[in-house]
């Protein structure tokens, strides 16, 4: 009796896989153009993302211009080595950290709080206007906020000084300190995009349950309390997963910007990772120490991911999959 | 005792209410001062700019910074290479983002699982700088215009903020009618499906657009004729590195003779370069945010 229950199956499943291929075949052939839409683009992703991520291997080769990228002599793990060895190596890494973490403890929190008053704040002409002012900022350029931000700083000329002159503070050339680097860069960062990454979690709040606060109400809530038993557990996945991405990037952020922001001054403060690959892999044409220092690094923010998303399924039971 | 109770928590609620709109005052203050001040120290003269005379006001309104800006030749190249980079580059992205978007929201384009798994994949993977570099380099593209447009001909999330859309947004029926009058794939999406997407183009423009106008590392790396730097090198180069003599030999000189007029430059340049688009975004801005929507709903 067993034996002849499962005997048909195999059939079947063979059967059923021949004419799915088949079906598919068919599909194929009728709706080639398809194919042909995505020709140019997939030939972009071949070219420009997966042939870089092949190219990655010259990190273990000793690069030179005669035999490129895919012929250079194999010496396996001797820049990585060097990175390590080097004196460097703890600075860089320490700068790294201590930026993407300072930032982090800046930008995660500010929107959240910004989306919160703009959702209490009813009156719709001054919500937009407010909402308009704040998201501006995002809109300008890297190179544009940078320039900004020097000119704003500068001991003899800029706002911020003469502010705290007027105030009767000592004032400070931020850019030429090693310590404040992290600072400038993580106020920076929250008064150009706090408004734009608000947006998310006004999306949020808009999309709660209105029978909650109509609950709330009835338990006689103050706006307070609402806040916190309605709004917060309600944007606390998005919270969540805007934390986990954020921490997957952390050794990756805003290399543009420090870059410009760089001087010999403050570069014992500012030197990271991103702008090391920059400085001593391209302009210098260390071209396989840089891609090694630059794999590390996604390395680094790969285990980062994975263990902060990890570390969320266990706490929360929010994570990114 | 009820009575007493509930009105004492309303005058809490409205004493919270109050003070949220202080601090969203306060923050709105601080985001806006530095962007007028911005504006009144280019209409300033360079002793009150030094001196801090200029708050939200200039206080000897000029036009100086101005004029001295546009007899500059840089400024002009560099203006006219943006709007080429910006054009030229958003016309590529877009057309690659709805090429490789309209077959990925089909359900019956045979191998849009696996394609659309090499997409998201490339979020996580990259090569990196230097792998990059090289790839552009063997290409022999460095120093031409190609090298700002070809090597980010479309980025991944606005793929995915487009696939979202089509599959959403254009109903099954519509496609299966047309394909009962023997209307092709491609004829459909030029036909039909563009016709009815006019939203999602519109937020891919703005989106890319607005990247391209702002972007200048891909020009750093990449160009070494400053015929062909795009605003934001020139930028750079004056804002940053504050080679201000480098626009030319009369402003130095002009600058030795104005003590400060470096200064009042950079803040004319900022207002130049930035003023298209934070005078154009209030208009389009629900756009920005409608594309943000979409996009998180997948993610």
């Amino acid at each position: 009796m067993k034996t002849a229950a499962i005997q048909p199956a195999p059939a079947t499943g063979r059967y059923a896989t021949e004419s799915k291929l088949s079906k598919n075949w068919k599909l194929m052939k009728k709706h080639w153009q398809y194919y042909a839409l995505v020709l140019l683009p997939v030939a972009y992703l071949v070219i420009f993302k997966y042939l870089p991520i092949v190219g990655v291997q010259m990190a273990f080769r000793d690069y030179n211009v005669v035999d490129g990228m895919w012929g250079s002599k194999w010496i396996g793990l001797h820049y990585f080595v060097e990175f390590f060895k080097s004196p460097l190596f703890w600075d860089i890494f320490g700068n790294t950290l201590k930026i993407s973490v300072t930032t982090m403890i800046f930008t995660f929190p500010t929107p959240i709080l910004l989306a919160l008053i703009l959702n209490e704040v009813r009156d719709s002409f001054f919500n937009r206007f407010s909402q308009t002012i704040t998201l501006a900022p995002h809109f300008i350029s890297v190179v544009v906020m940078s320039g900004m931000i020097i000119l704003f700083l500068d001991p003899k000329t800029g706002m911020l000084p003469k502010m705290m002159e007027w105030v009767g503070i000592e004032p400070v050339n931020f850019l030429a300190s090693v310590a404040s680097f992290k600072y400038v860069y993580a106020v920076s960062e929250v008064w150009q995009h706090v408004g734009y990454s608000a947006i998310i979690y006004l999306a949020a709040l808009a999309g709660i349950n209105p029978e909650l606060y109509e609950a709330a109400k009835m338990d006689g809530a103050s706006r307070f309390k609402k806040i916190l038993h309605v709004d917060i557990p309600g944007i606390s996945l998005v919270m969540t997963i805007l934390l986990i991405l954020q921490i997957g990037e952390l050794t990756g952020v805003g290399f543009e910007k420090i870059l410009l922001l760089q001087n010999p001054i403050n570069q014992p403060g500012s030197e990271v990772i991103a702008t090391y690959v920059y400085n001593v892999g391209l302009v210098n044409a260390n071209y396989s120490f840089g891609t090694a220092i630059g794999l590390f690094n996604s390395v680094i923010n790969f285990i980062l991911l994975f263990a902060v998303n990890w570390i969320s399924r266990r706490v929360s039971e929010n994570s990114l999959w | 005792m009820n009575k007493r109770n509930a009105i004492r928590e309303s005058f809490g609620d409205r004493s919270f209410l109050m003070a949220m709109y202080v601090i969203l005052i306060l923050i709105v203050i601080s985001i806006l001062y530095p962007l007028l001040h911005i504006l009144a120290a280019s209409f300033s003269n360079p002793q009150d700019v030094i001196s801090g005379a200029v708050t939200i006001f200039p206080a000897h309104p000029t036009v100086m910074a101005y004029e001295t800006l546009f007899k500059n030749s840089q400024v002009y190249t560099g203006y006219a290479n943006t709007l080429f980079y910006t054009v030229v580059g958003t016309a590529v992205q877009v057309l690659f983002t709805v090429l490789l978007a309209y077959p990925l929201s089909r359900k019956e384009f045979v191998g849009r699982k696996v394609l659309m798994m090499a997409i998201l994949l490339t979020m996580f993977f990259e090569g990196g700088l230097i792998p990059t570099y090289l790839i552009v380099k063997y290409l022999h593209i460095l120093d031409t215009r190609w090298a700002l447009i070809i090597p980010k001909a479309l980025f991944v999330w606005q793929v995915i903020i487009a696939v979202t859309f089509f599959r959403t947004s254009i109903p099954d029926e519509i496609h299966e009618s047309a394909q009962l009058d023997g209307c092709s794939d491609a004829g459909f999406l030029w036909r039909i499906v563009l016709p009815l997407s006019k939203p999602i183009i519109a937020v891919l423009i703005l989106m890319y657009a607005v990247a391209d106008w702002n972007s200048y590392f891909d020009a750093l790396i990449y160009l070494t004729k400053s015929e062909l730097f795009p605003l934001q090198l020139v930028l750079r180069n004056i804002l940053v590195l504050s080679q201000v003599s480098q626009l030319s030999p009369s402003v130095a000189y002009q600058m030795r003779r104005l003590h400060g007029l470096s200064d009042l430059l950079k803040y004319a340049l900022i207002v130049v370069s930035s003023a298209p688009i934070l005078i154009f975004y209030p208009f389009v801005q629900k756009h920005f945010v409608k594309g943000m929507m979409i996009g998180s709903i997948k993610g």
